[in-house]
């Protein structure tokens, strides 16, 4: 069988300033375990994008990571407001966020899209107002 | 060129790193969105912006870049300084401002990348 390394993280949807540890720890660990570093950047990416949204648009979740030897499955889940349109949201420059958010570099509707670019597979879960689910898979090797 | 050839070309104040500045860089990035930023990455090693927050340092990170450079003299306060430490970020800041800082450095060799 194989080794699967379980990384979880509880993202504070009130500090923006701390949103990113999470990926930063998992990308940390990822190169202690030697992975290759275009994997990593690419997991890295997807999984940054993923938790600022939940930190802009859905009052922080959980972020759950499983590394195993051939591929790493992240799953960001949150209790937020929920995305009506999934379709309309993975459209490039497809944004609701605030001024206040565009203010501090994000918000142009480039995180979903870049999220499926950099991944390998992306599925997305979301009920209005009970929150999103989204799934990530980045193949090793 | 290397990040002292940058600190002289564009007239940078190091504020953290003065002791890695041989570092080789190839090519550069200037934004003030980081969303932009993280989408297109092409192994961009340096980059310029105007602005100055934490997730300034935390986008530099996750595209592997190894210096950042606040333009039009911003600076950034000692959390951000502190989180660039921990992940080895040079930080440098110039008086000039973005379309002369990239305008320079472009005239001296140094490429966006494709
Ligand atoms: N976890 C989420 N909960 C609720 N809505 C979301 C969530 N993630 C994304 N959305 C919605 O989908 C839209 C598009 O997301 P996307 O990440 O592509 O862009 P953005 O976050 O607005 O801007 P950027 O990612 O470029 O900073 C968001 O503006 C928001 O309306
Ligand atoms: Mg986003």
């Amino acid at each position: 069988m194989d080794n699967i390394l379980k990384l979880k993280y509880d993202v504070d949807g009130d500090d923006f300033t701390r949103a990113g540890e999470a990926s930063a720890s998992v990308k940390k660990t990822l190169k202690k375990m030697g992975v290759p570093a275009d994997i990593i950047r690419k997991a890295a990416i997807a999984l940054y994008e993923g938790e600022i949204n939940m930190v802009i648009h859905a009052d922080g979740g959980e972020i759950e990571v499983d590394i195993s030897s051939n591929k790493i499955i992240m799953i960001l889940k949150d209790k937020g407001k929920g995305i009506e349109n999934i379709e309309l949201a993975m459209q490039e420059g497809y944004s609701t966020a605030p001024d206040e958010v565009r203010s501090l570099g994000f918000g142009a509707g480039m995180g979903l899209p870049n999220m499926k670019k950099y991944s390998d597979e992306m599925r997305i879960e979301s009920t209005l107002n009970i929150g999103t689910t989204v799934y990530m898979t980045v193949c090793i090797s | 060129m290397n990040l002292s050839d940058v600190k002289n070309i564009i007239d940078c104040q190091v504020i953290f790193g003065e002791d890695r500045l041989d570092r080789e860089i190839h090519t550069a990035c200037g934004s003030d969105m980081m969303s932009d930023v993280l989408a297109f990455v092409k192994d961009q090693s340096i980059l310029l912006t105007g602005l100055v927050n934490p997730q300034v340092i935390r986008t530099a990170d996750m595209m592997d870049m190894v210096c950042i450079v606040f333009v039009r003299g911003k600076q950034p306060d000692e959390a951000m300084i502190q989180l660039a430490q921990e992940r080895d970020i040079v930080l440098m800041s110039t008086s000039h401002r973005m379309f002369t800082a990239c305008g320079l450095l472009w005239e001296n060799g140094l490429r966006g990348g494709n």
